[in-house]
C-alpha cells in the first residue's frame, strides 16, 4: 500500500502548487492524477493571472474589484488573502522560471482584464496557464520527494472510524490494478466539471470527480448554482477565445453592426464581468439582434496585428484551425458557453473542508472567492494561492501524526462495483448518449438565464439519468488503458454535480452573479446575501446557508 | 452513406492477437477533426478504441497519432483534409511512431519522451539569487525568444517524426532538445555553457540531429524544433567555442575561410584546413590534425579518382572574377556585433512593417 504524509489528487495548477508547498515543508509527497500533469485543464487558461504588483495598484483595489465581481457573495477575508498574496505568489512563479511577459525596461508587462480598475494581469503571451503549469512540472521532476502516479483514476475517499481522511483508492489506468493508497491528508485539486454542459469550454477530463468523491462522503459543496458563461465561445464546440482579446481592445458587435455593450456596460464596456457581457450577449441573441447561427461577432482586427500575433498568438491558431476564420483580418462568431464553476468543495482559507485531514483547492473548491462571478485571470491566482496553502497547511498538520490504516474493504467495495460495470450484459443505454442529453439539458435549462419551470425540468432529467447511469452498456471489458469503464465512473461523477448545481439554483430565487432567474430577475440581499450549501444526509441531498463574510466592503448597486 | 471512413491500428496488449486495422464510418462535416471523427466512433459503436484526447483544442498535447501516415495531433487534423491524403478512400490513424504501443492508439510517452525531457536537466538554474522583492530584470526580446520553446505541448509528434530518432533511439530528440534550448536561451539561466557542452559532447545530443526539417513540419504549435536545435548549435559555437565531435565546427571555419579567399569551394583544401580548425597549417601539422587527415586520406584519393577535385585546381584554385562582391558581403555581415538570431516566431519588428506581423505557420499568403 503506497503511503504518503500528503496525497494530492489532481496534477494541474492547485495540485502541482499544493504538492510543492507541502514538499517543502518536509511531508513525504505523493500527486494522483488521470492525465499526465501537462495534460490538465489549466492548460486553458490564456489570459494571464491577477496580482497588484504595480507600486501604482493596490491590492486593496484589487480585492474590491474582486468583491464588486462576485456580486458581493465572495468572501472578504478570503478575497483579502488572495489578493495581499498576489504579488509574492507571482514572484515566486517568475523566480522559478515563468517566462512571463516583459516590457522595454525587463520588467514584468501586463495587459487589462474585465472588471479590473487597473491593468493588472501578467501573462505569458496567451499560454499563460500552460507555460505555469510547465514550469511547476519542471519544480516536480526536480523535486524527487513528490512521487507521481501519473495516469492513475480516483474512485473513492477513505474514511477511518472517528470520519478522518485516511485514504484514497484508485485504479492504475495502464494495467487495471486497484490501489488503496494510505494518507494521512488528502488534497482535492480535481478542477472543474464543466463537461456536464454540452457545449463548453472545458476539456474531456473536466468532470467533477473530486466535488464527487467529496460530496459522497459528506462534504458540503457551496456555491453550486453559480456557474460562469464565458462570452466569448465558438459557438458548437464551445472552444475559448481568451478575455485577453477584450483586454486587448477587441470591440462586440451584434448582426446590425451595433457595438451593444454600449448599452449595458457603458462604462467598462466590453471588459464589464463576465456575467455582465454574457447576458449582454445572449439578451442580443434572444432578441433576434445576433447572427443566424445565435452569435455576435468579436471584433479583434482593431488591435494592431504584430501586437495579435504576440499576444494573441494561440487565439489566432484557433480562429484559424477550429472556425477557418483570420482573426487579424475578419470578426470572428462567439456567444457565451460554460466554462467555470465558481462553486466546489467549501473549504476554509487553509483549504481545509469539514472533513477532518480532506481539503480542497482550486476549481473543484469554494473558499470562496470568486462567489457569483469570476473575474478573468483570478482562477490561476485562486489556483496558485490555496494550493500553496494548503499544501502547507496539510504538511505542518500532519506532523508527529501516525499512518492511518484505511480498510480494505473499501478496495474491495470499488473493485465489487468496477467488476459490476464491466460484467454487464449491455443492454442499458450508452455512456454517450447518457452524457449528451445530460450536457443538452444543462445548457439548455441551467445556462446564462434560468426559471423555476426549466429547473425543475432539469433535476427531472438529471434524476433519471442517475438511475439510467445504474446500468449502462459497456464495451470494453479489459484491464489496460479501459476507458470506457472510466467514463461509466465520470458519469456518475458528473450527474452528482450536476444535482447540485439544479438544486442550488431552484434555491436561489435571486438574480445574482451568474445565476440569472427571470422570474427573480433583482439581487435580493435581504434575504439571499448568503451562501447555499448541499451536502448528502442519508443519500439524499439536503440544503443549509452559511454566512458571507465581510470585511470592509458593503454591498453596493453594481454597474459596469 | 457515411461522409468519411476510418481505418484504426488497433492492438490489444490483453489478447494473443497481433494489432490488426478495423474500418470505422463516420458522419462529420468535413471541417471537424479526425479526433471527432474518433470519438463519434467510439460514442455510437466501440468504446474500446483507447486514445488519449482531453481539450480538443490543440492545448493539452494528448492525441498525437500518425493519420495517413503522418504524425499530427488528432484533435487540430480536419477530418475533410485527412481524407484527401487518404488512400482508397480510408483516412488511417495509427499510433506515434519512435515509442512503444500501449493499446490501440495509446503509446508509452514515458519511456521514451519523458525520460529524454528528464535527460536534458528540465528546470531553470538561476544564475544569482533571485532579486529580494521583485522580478529578475530581462531583455523583453528574451523572454519572447523562449516563448517558442515553451510553447510546446509535449504531444510527442515531433518525437513520432523524427528520421534520426528511427536509426538512433538514443537520440535526445527535438521535443526534449527544444526544451533544453528553452533554459539555454533563458538569460536567467546560469548553466547555458554546461548545458551545452553536455549536448554536444553526449554522441546522441545536439549534434545527432540530421536536419531533415520533419519535426518542424508536424509540430502543431510552431515550436519548429529543429530551430531550437540549430540555435543550440550557434550558442555552443559563438557564444563558447564549443567544437562537435563530428568536426561541423573547423568544417565550417574552413568553408567560410574558404570562400572568403576564392569565392568558391576549394575542395583540395577543405579536408586540410577542416582539421585545423580553418587553418591550412594547422590542419596539416598539429598532430591531431595530421591523425584525422591520414584517416581522411582515402576519401581525398576517392575525391582525386572521380574528379572531384582536378589535380591542377590543387595547387592553383582561381579566384572568381568579382571576388570583391564576395568579400563585401562578408564585411556587411561581419560588421554587425550582435548574432542575428533567426527567430522566425515573432517576427515583423520593424515599425511601420504591419504585413511583416505574420507568424510563422500562418497560412496568410
Amino acid at each position: 500500500m503506497p503511503q504518503h504524509d500528503v496525497l494530492v489528487i489532481g496534477a494541474g495548477l492547485a495540485g502541482q502548487r499544493a504538492a510543492l508547498a507541502a514538499a517543502e515543508k518536509g511531508a513525504s509527497v505523493g500527486i494522483v492524477s488521470k492525465v499526465h500533469p501537462v495534460r490538465s485543464h489549466s492548460n486553458a487558461a490564456q489570459g494571464g493571472i491577477n496580482a497588484a504588483l504595480d507600486p501604482q495598484d493596490s491590492w486593496e483595489s484589487h480585492a474590491f474589484d474582486t468583491v464588486k465581481g462576485s456580486d458581493y457573495l465572495g468572501d472578504q477575508d478570503a478575497i483579502e488573502i488572495m489578493c495581499r498574496e498576489a504579488p509574492h505568489e507571482l514572484l515566486e512563479l517568475e523566480h522559478l522560471g515563468v517566462t512571463f511577459h516583459r516590457d522595454e525596461r525587463g520588467r514584468l508587462g501586463k495587459r487589462a482584464f474585465g472588471g479590473a480598475s487597473a491593468a493588472r494581469t501578467y501573462y505569458v503571451a496567451d499560454i499563460t496557464g500552460q507555460a505555469i503549469l510547465h514550469v511547476l512540472y519542471e519544480q516536480l521532476m526536480k523535486y524527487e520527494e513528490v512521487t507521481r502516479y501519473e495516469e492513475w483514476f480516483s474512485t473513492a475517499l477513505v474514511q477511518d472510524d472517528e470520519g478522518r481522511i485516511a485514504g484514497v483508492v484508485t485504479r492504475n489506468i495502464r494495467d487495471g490494478a486497484m490501489e488503496l493508497f494510505a494518507a494521512k491528508a488528502v488534497i482535492l485539486a480535481t478542477g472543474g466539471n464543466g463537461q456536464i454542459y454540452d457545449p463548453t469550454t472545458n476539456a474531456l477530463i473536466c468532470t467533477g470527480d473530486g466535488i464527487a468523491m467529496a460530496y459522497r462522503i459528506g462534504a458540503p459543496l457551496m456555491d453550486m448554482e453559480m456557474i460562469q458563461y464565458h462570452p466569448t465561445t465558438l459557438a458548437g464546440l464551445g472552444l475559448l477565445i481568451t478575455e485577453g482579446a477584450r483586454g486587448e481592445g477587441a470591440h462586440l458587435y451584434n448582426a446590425a453592426g451595433e457595438r451593444f455593450m454600449e448599452k449595458y456596460a457603458p462604462n467598462k464596456m466590453e471588459l464589464a464581468s463576465r456575467d455582465v457581457v454574457s447576458r449582454a450577449e445572449q439578451t442580443e441573441i434572444n432578441d433576434g439582434h445576433g447572427f443566424p447561427d445565435g452569435t455576435v461577432a468579436l471584433d479583434i482586427t482593431v488591435v494592431p496585428r504584430k501586437r495579435i500575433h504576440e499576444a494573441l498568438r494561440e487565439i489566432v491558431n484557433v480562429g484559424r484551425d477550429f472556425a477557418g476564420v483570420d482573426i487579424t483580418r475578419e470578426p470572428i462568431h462567439i456567444k457565451p458557453g460554460n466554462h467555470y464553476v465558481m462553486g466546489g468543495v467549501h473549504t476554509d482559507i487553509h483549504g481545509q473542508t469539514p472533513i477532518p485531514g480532506l481539503y480542497a483547492a482550486g476549481e473543484c473548491a469554494c473558499v470562496s472567492v470568486h462567489g457569483g462571478n469570476r473575474l478573468g485571470a483570478n482562477s490561476l491566482l485562486d489556483t496558485l494561492v490555496f494550493g500553496r496553502r494548503s499544501g502547507e497547511h496539510a504538511a505542518k498538520a500532519v506532523r508527529g501524526m501516525g499512518m492511518p490504516e484505511p480498510s480494505r474493504s473499501s478496495l474491495q467495495d470499488e473493485e465489487r462495483a468496477i467488476q459490476s460495470i464491466v460484467g454487464r450484459d449491455g443492454t442499458g443505454r450508452r455512456v454517450s448518449e447518457l452524457k449528451a442529453e445530460l450536457g443538452q439539458t444543462m445548457d439548455k435549462y441551467v445556462a446564462v438565464f434560468r426559471d423555476e419551470a426549466g429547473l425543475d425540468t432539469a433535476l427531472g432529467i438529471v434524476r433519471r439519468l442517475k438511475e439510467e447511469a445504474q446500468d449502462v452498456a459497456i464495451d470494453d471489458k479489459g484491464t489496460v488503458f479501459n476507458q470506457d469503464v472510466l467514463g461509466a465512473l465520470e458519469l456518475q461523477f458528473m450527474l452528482d454535480n450536476a444535482e447540485a448545481i439544479v438544486i442550488s439554483a431552484i434555491e436561489r430565487k435571486e438574480s445574482r452573479g451568474a445565476q440569472f432567474r427571470t422570474d427573480y430577475p433583482d439581487r435580493n440581499d435581504e434575504d439571499w446575501l448568503k451562501h447555499i450549501n448541499v451536502s448528502v444526509n442519508r443519500a439524499e441531498p439536503e440544503l443549509s446557508y452559511s454566512e458571507v463574510t465581510m470585511t470592509q466592503w458593503e454591498p453596493q448597486e453594481r454597474t459596469y | 452513406m457515411a461522409d468519411f471512413k476510418l481505418k484504426i491500428r488497433r492492438f490489444d496488449p490483453e489478447s494473443a492477437d497481433p494489432a490488426y486495422w478495423a474500418d470505422y464510418d463516420v458522419d462529420l462535416p468535413p471541417e471537424r477533426s479526425v479526433l471527432d471523427g474518433i470519438l463519434q466512433v467510439k460514442d455510437r459503436e466501440d468504446a474500446s478504441i483507447a486514445i488519449r484526447c482531453s481539450c480538443r483544442a490543440a492545448i493539452c498535447g494528448s492525441c498525437g497519432v500518425r493519420i495517413n501516415g503522418r504524425s499530427a495531433l488528432a484533435c487540430n487534423t480536419r477530418i475533410g483534409d485527412a481524407a484527401e491524403g487518404g488512400r482508397d478512400g480510408f483516412i488511417t490513424v495509427e499510433p506515434m511512431g519512435n515509442m512503444p504501443v500501449v493499446k490501440d492508439l495509446v503509446t508509452d510517452m514515458e519511456a521514451v519522451h519523458w525520460k529524454k525531457v528528464r535527460r536534458v536537466v528540465p528546470w531553470l538554474v538561476p544564475a544569482e539569487e533571485p532579486p529580494e522583492g521583485q522580478e529578475y530584470i530581462v531583455p523583453a526580446e528574451a523572454m519572447l525568444d523562449v516563448t517558442q520553446a515553451m510553447a510546446c505541448i509535449h504531444c510527442g509528434v515531433c518525437v513520432s517524426a523524427c528520421l534520426s530518432l528511427e536509426v538512433d533511439p538514443d537520440f535526445i530528440g527535438p521535443a526534449a532538445l527544444a526544451k533544453a534550448y528553452r533554459f539555454v536561451g533563458d538569460p536567467r539561466d546560469g548553466e547555458q555553457e554546461a548545458r551545452l557542452r553536455d549536448l554536444a559532447e553526449d554522441p546522441h545530443g545536439m549534434y545527432d540531429c540530421t536536419h531533415c526539417f520533419a519535426c518542424v513540419e508536424v509540430c502543431p504549435k510552431d515550436v519548429a524544433p529543429m530551430n531550437q536545435i540549430m540555435r543550440l548549435r550557434r550558442r555552443a559555437t559563438g557564444d563558447f567555442d564549443i567544437k562537435d565531435q563530428n568536426n561541423g565546427y573547423g568544417h565550417e571555419h574552413a568553408f567560410v575561410g574558404i570562400v572568403e579567399r576564392w569565392g568558391t569551394n576549394h575542395e583540395a583544401q577543405l579536408l586540410p584546413r577542416s582539421f585545423g580548425d580553418g587553418s591550412l597549417v594547422k590542419g596539416q601539422l598539429s598532430p591531431s590534425g595530421a591523425q584525422q587527415l591520414a584517416r581522411e586520406l582515402p576519401t581525398a584519393l576517392r575525391g582525386l579518382r572521380s574528379g572531384k577535385v582536378a589535380p591542377k585546381k590543387v595547387f592553383l584554385h582561381p579566384k572568381l572574377p568579382d571576388q570583391k562582391q564576395v568579400r563585401r558581403i562578408f564585411h556587411e555581415i561581419e560588421s554587425h556585433d550582435e548574432r542575428i538570431e533567426l527567430n522566425l516566431y515573432i517576427v515583423g519588428e520593424m515599425a511601420g512593417d504591419e504585413e511583416g506581423a505574420m507568424a510563422e505557420g500562418s497560412q496568410e499568403a
